[in-house]
């Protein structure tokens, strides 16, 4: 092998490295609040076990949640919320699929709080809808949090009951904090 | 260059592409979350209409229970078909946690008191783990306060005493059928004479049919394999009918009994004499401990 082959091969395995080092952030106890209250009575939930992924070469951003990790006041509620209105024995899940626009943006490797828009596939309820919403990412020592909110039309993914649009809100606020390791 | 090192470099620049596709496609990854589906709602209240079902309250959560038993329907207008002879019970029910409650009572039958715990032992579940069916164990204390018109013996107070004990097999077949099956000792500390018995075995058998998002019918039958003579198995057949914070169960029976002594062992009532009651239960639920997801929220 002469000189010139032996740098071509160094050339392609740094190549190779920096190809390789896409970051994915991930967490298992991100957080996910809605609040659902169309009247007095406060019809709100928390799920502290939210799975969420994101690259930060590509932007892709992907969340998960099982229905019945979502914890309410009142217990009968809960109750009705899985068996009456999001039938988590048959739909235990929903899930968000898409990508941080502006990833180019965000430096990981500076604190600060960068503002981000969000833009993807939501499925709740077995139900697919586009979703776009802005967040921030707020960077501290390498470790981003993710947070943001937006509402959602419940007719839109099919959820159906006697109470929607009165006691329960058609529309329904939904907050995102998820701390993310690397 | 040579045409060695050109292959070469070929070669590693393939290597290099297929580094590229190491950008992980997040979207093709199946989400890896604990899928453990603990089966919940398998009856729609913690009693199925007398008897416990393998239902708890949900842990922090007070349950105020109020159940009504009227008399017979057969009794007739005179007794506005049984309305005239209430008989109730009060009563307090608590979930320490996920798994254990406690609840206390008093009944105006007998002016019984009584205490129960009940444990879940195993919860139904998919996923991870697939387990059929859920059981739960039932202990009960009643006490009769009734003074008794007996003048020959005075009772000690343990005489007052009986016990039950349940174990409470159930399974949520599908969304619409709940069946379970409570193998029952009832246990009496003193019995009107040698020749009965302290120890008395039953079997029940309850389900639950959803007919439609908010009512549910429940029937609950016992058969008794030692009998106290001149009483029935009981049968009830009910209605569970949800609305916001509330469960009303309504439901005809021939048992008036709200005690696993009183309504398993000791019902009066004959469905074929026609000896059907009127009853109800009304619960409302009070939150006192708010689970630790919903602490330190602000909306």
């Amino acid at each position: 092998m002469n000189k010139k082959t032996t740098l071509l091969i160094l050339f392609a395995l740094v190549a190779t490295i920096s190809l390789n080092a896409q970051r994915i952030f991930a967490t298992k106890t991100g957080q996910i609040l809605f609040n659902a209250s169309g009247g007095a009575e406060k019809i709100a939930a928390a799920n502290n076990q939210v799975d969420a992924k994101f690259g930060e070469a590509t932007g892709q951003i992907v969340f998960a949640v099982l229905i019945k990790g979502f914890k309410f006041e009142n217990q009968l509620m809960e109750d009705h919320f899985n068996e009456n209105y999001m039938e988590s024995s048959k739909l235990p899940k929903a899930d968000f699929k898409g990508y941080i626009k502006n990833i180019k943006e965000i430096d990981f490797s500076k604190n600060g709080k960068y503002p981000a828009n969000f833009e993807g596939d939501l499925t709740i309820h077995g139900v697919t809808n586009k979703v776009s919403t802005k967040g921030q990412i707020e960077v501290v020592q390498g470790k981003p949090t993710i947070v943001g909110d937006f509402s959602i039309k419940l007719a839109n993914y099919g959820i159906k009951g006697a109470y929607i649009g009165d006691k329960i809100a058609g529309d329904v606020k939904i907050k995102v904090n998820c701390k993310f390791q690397n | 260059m040579q045409l060695k090192s050109f292959i070469i470099g070929l070669g590693i620049l393939f290597i290099g592409k297929h580094g590229n596709a190491q950008n992980v496609d997040l979207f093709a990854e199946e989400n890896k979350i604990p899928s453990t589906d603990i089966v919940s709602s398998t009856f729609k209240s913690s009693r199925i209409v007398n008897g416990h079902s393998i239902e708890n309250v949900g842990a922090g959560v007070l349950d105020f229970r109020i159940s009504h038993r009227f008399g017979a329907i057969s009794s007739g207008s005179y007794n506005l078909f049984g309305l005239d002879q209430a008989t109730m019970r009060i009563g307090l029910d608590y979930g320490i946690n996920n798994r254990l409650m406690i609840g206390a009572g008093r009944s105006t039958y007998e002016k019984q008191y009584d205490g129960f715990l009940k444990f879940k032992i195993l919860q139904q579940q998919n996923g991870e783990r697939n387990i059929p069916i859920g059981i739960s164990y039932l202990a009960s204390a009643i006490y009769k306060s009734m003074k008794d018109p007996s003048v020959n013996y005075i009772p000690y107070a343990s005489d007052r005493f009986s016990y039950a004990h349940q174990l409470l097999f159930a399974s949520k077949i599908n969304d619409y059928f709940s069946l379970q099956l409570s193998p029952t000792i009832v246990h009496y500390n003193l019995v009107d004479s040698a020749k009965i018995p302290n120890d008395f075995k039953s079997i029940g058998v309850s389900s639950r049919i959803r007919i439609s998002k908010r009512v549910n019918i429940t029937t609950e039958y016992f058969y008794r394999f030692d009998k106290l003579a001149g009483y029935y198995n009981p049968l009830s057949l009910g209605f569970d009918i949800e609305t916001g914070g509330h469960v009303f169960q309504l439901h005809v029976s021939n048992s008036t009994g709200m005690t696993e002594r009183t309504f398993i062992n000791e019902t009066t009532g004959s469905w074929g004499k026609g000896d059907l009651c009127f009853g109800f239960n009304i619960t409302r639920a009070f939150t006192i401990r708010k689970p630790k997801e919903l602490k330190a929220i602000k909306w």
